[in-house]
C-alpha cells in the first residue's frame, strides 16, 4: 500500500528539503519505489539538492494544468533506479496549483510507488496545506531552538485540522524529526535538548540528525548524505529514520563521526 | 522597564493608580417588537400598561423594529410614543445606523433569545394577546392559559412591581474537556463554563473559559479564565509557563509572574484586585 509521507515544519530553513532528499534516497535504496515531490512552487530546490536540475521539461504544475502527462514530467534518479523526482515550477506561484489537480497526481502516483514523498513550502498558508493534503505520515522537521519548536507546534494543529484525514477523523501519523543537533551545545544548554523538544511537541521521535558539514557538502554537491557518503553521522542517522518510517524498531541514537584522538583535541574550530 | 503607561493590574511596587476594567457582561433584555398596524399594536400595549403598571417600570427594555416597514421619522415617532407610556428604550435592534444619532438609544445586534418573559394575561383577550408580548417567538406556548380566571387575579395582584423574569435556572455549569494538546496558533473559547485540558497548552496559543480552567500539562500560552465576569474563576495547571494569565479581565503578563513559582504546579485566582499564586501538591 502506498504511503504518503509530507515533510514539513512552519518555518523555512530547517532542513525540510535536504530531509527530504535523504530519506527519499535512503527509503530508495532499500528497495522501495519512491517518488520525491516539490510542492514548493516558485522556490524550488529539490532538483537541485537531488542534482537534476539540468534535466527538468515538465514539472507538477504543467502536470496539474494537464499540460503534460506525469510519465514525462517524472525524472529518474540516475544513481538509484527506485527513486524519481516531479520537479516544482520555478516560474509559476502557488495560486497555479489546484485542489482537484493536485488530487489527480496524488491518485495517479499512488498507483506506481510505494511512497510518495512531498516536500512542503514553509509557512502555513495554501502550499503547505495542499502539500500535506494527502499525507498519511507527517514528519515535522525540527531544530533545536525556541522559534522553531514553536512554529513546529502550529504546522502540527495544522496537520490535525486540514488534512483529508483530519477532515475524516481520521488522524496522520505524525514524527518528529529533530535536524542540527550538536549534543555538546545542547549539553552546555545553548540549544534546546531532546527531550525539552519531546516535552513541547508530544510527537513520537523518528531520529536525531546530528549537526554535520557533510550535509551542507551533500546539498551542494546535488547529492543527498545517504548516498554521497553513506557512513556519515548524518547518513547512518538518515537511513535509521527511514527504517523507522518502514516500521521497524530501531533504537534512537545521535551519530558521531568517530574522531582520532588528535582530532578530539585539535579538530575543533572557532565557532 | 518602561511600561509605566499601561501597567498590569496589581503590580506591587508601582505607584497605586486605578485600573480600568473592560469586560464582558451579559444582561437579561425585554425585547419590544412592535407590529403592522400600530394603532392596533399600540391600543394593545396601552391595555397592558392598564393592566399591570408597573411591568416596563424597571426593566431593560430593546425595541426591534425589524420587522416593521419605517422611517427615520417613523422610529422617532415611535419613540415618542413609547416614552409616553413611560417605558424607555435602552437599545435598538434592526434599524439602519444612519437614522441613528446623539439623542437615540444605540444600536445593538446579535442578541440570543433566553427564554419567553411572563406577561400578565388578559383575561378576555387571550386569544389575540400575541400583539402585546415583548418577544416575538413566544406565541405557541404562553398562549394556551386554561386559567385565565385565576391568571388575571395573579397578575393585577403582582402588577404594583415589576413581575420577576425568570431564567430557566441551570443545574448544572457545561464544561468543556480537550483531550489533546492546545497546539500553538489555537485557541479554545468556551464562555458558558469550565475548560479542562489534558495536555499542555502551548506557547502562542490561548485558552478562554466564562469558569475555570483546568490543565492537566504545562501552560506555555495564554489562560483567561472568568471571561464572563467570574471573579472567583480559577486557573489550575501542573506546570507554569504562561505567556499570560487572566481571571475577570485582570490580568498578568510572563513577566510579571513571581518566577518561583515557574515551572511548578500552581492554581491562581483572584483576590480583590489581586492576581494570587499558589503552588498545588
Amino acid at each position: 500500500m502506498t504511503k504518503v509521507l509530507v515533510v514539513t515544519s512552519g518555518k523555512g530553513g530547517v532542513g525540510k528539503t535536504t530531509s527530504t532528499a535523504a530519506l527519499g534516497a535512503a527509503l530508495a535504496q532499500t528497495g522501495q519505489n519512491v517518488v520525491v515531490v516539490d510542492f514548493d512552487v516558485g522556490l524550488r530546490n529539490l532538483d537541485l539538492v537531488l542534482g537534476a536540475e539540468r534535466r527538468v521539461v515538465y514539472d507538477l504544475i504543467n502536470v496539474v494544468q494537464g499540460e503534460a502527462k506525469l510519465a514525462q514530467a517524472l525524472i529518474r534518479d540516475k544513481r538509484i533506479e527506485t527513486l524519481s523526482l516531479l520537479p516544482a515550477s520555478q516560474t509559476r506561484d502557488k495560486d497555479a496549483l489546484t485542489e482537484e489537480g493536485v488530487d489527480r497526481v496524488i491518485s495517479e502516483l499512488r498507483e506506481k510507488f510505494d511512497w510518495i514523498i512531498c516536500d512542503s513550502p514553509a509557512g502555513i498558508e495554501r502550499g503547505p496545506t495542499l502539500a500535506m493534503r494527502h499525507a498519511d505520515v507527517a514528519v515535522v522537521v525540527t531544530n533545536p531552538e525556541v522559534s522553531s519548536v514553536r512554529d513546529s507546534d502550529r504546522i502540527i494543529g495544522v496537520l490535525d485540522s486540514k488534512t483529508l484525514k483530519a477532515e475524516k477523523g481520521e488522524h496522520v501519523e505524525k514524527h518528529l524529526l529533530l535536524t542540527r543537533y550538536d549534543v555538546t551545545r545542547a549539553e552546555r544548554g545553548e540549544m534546546l535538548k531532546v527531550e525539552d523538544v519531546l516535552e513541547i511537541l508530544s510527537i513520537p521521535l523518528i531520529g536525531i540528525i546530528p549537526e554535520s558539514d557533510e550535509v551542507l557538502r551533500a546539498s551542494n554537491l546535488g547529492t543527498p548524505v545517504t548516498i554521497s557518503n553513506p557512513t556519515s553521522a548524518p547518513a547512518r542517522a538518515y537511513a535509521d529514520a527511514a527504517r523507522r518510517l518502514r516500521g521497524e524498531t530501531v533504537e534512537i541514537t545521535i551519530p558521531s563521526d568517530k574522531k582520532g584522538l588528535f582530532n578530539k583535541l585539535f579538530g575543533r574550530r572557532a565557532a | 522597564m518602561t511600561q509605566t503607561a499601561t501597567p498590569p493590574a496589581a503590580q506591587p511596587g508601582q505607584a497605586k493608580r486605578p485600573t480600568i476594567r473592560f469586560r464582558g457582561r451579559s444582561f437579561l433584555a425585554l425585547l419590544l417588537s412592535p407590529e403592522a398596524p400600530l394603532d392596533i399594536w399600540f391600543e394593545e400595549l396601552t391595555s397592558l400598561i392598564d393592566r399591570s403598571p408597573g411591568f416596563f417600570g424597571a426593566r431593560a427594555v430593546i425595541l426591534d423594529v425589524s420587522g416593521l416597514d419605517i422611517d427615520r421619522q417613523g422610529l422617532i415617532d415611535l419613540l415618542a410614543q413609547l416614552g409616553e407610556r413611560r417605558i424607555q428604550v435602552m437599545g435598538i435592534e434592526g434599524a439602519k445606523e444612519t437614522w441613528l444619532g446623539p439623542g437615540f438609544p444605540p444600536l445593538v445586534r446579535g442578541g440570543k433569545q433566553v427564554n419567553e418573559v411572563d406577561v400578565p394575561v388578559p383575561a378576555a383577550k387571550a386569544d389575540d394577546g400575541s400583539a402585546t408580548q415583548p418577544a416575538p417567538a413566544q406565541n405557541a406556548s404562553g398562549q394556551g392559559n386554561s386559567e385565565q380566571g385565576t391568571g388575571t387575579q395573579d397578575a393585577s395582584a403582582q402588577q404594583s412591581q415589576p413581575a420577576p423574569i425568570s431564567i430557566p435556572a441551570e443545574t448544572t455549569r457545561p464544561s468543556l474537556i480537550i483531550e489533546q494538546p492546545v497546539r500553538s496558533g489555537q485557541s479554545v473559547t468556551f464562555p458558558q463554563g469550565d475548560v479542562t485540558i489534558i495536555g499542555s497548552v502551548a506557547s502562542g496559543s490561548e485558552v478562554i473559559a466564562g469558569g475555570s480552567i483546568h490543565i492537566y500539562g504545562a501552560l506555555r500560552g495564554r489562560a483567561l479564565a472568568g471571561c464572563a465576569g467570574h471573579a472567583s474563576a480559577r486557573i489550575f495547571c501542573n506546570k507554569l509557563e504562561a505567556e499570560l494569565v487572566a481571571i475577570d479581565g485582570l490580568y498578568k503578563t510572563a513577566e510579571a509572574l513571581d518566577d518561583n513559582y515557574r515551572g511548578q504546579a500552581v492554581q491562581i485566582w483572584l483576590e480583590g484586585d489581586a492576581i494570587k499564586i499558589a503552588p498545588i501538591n
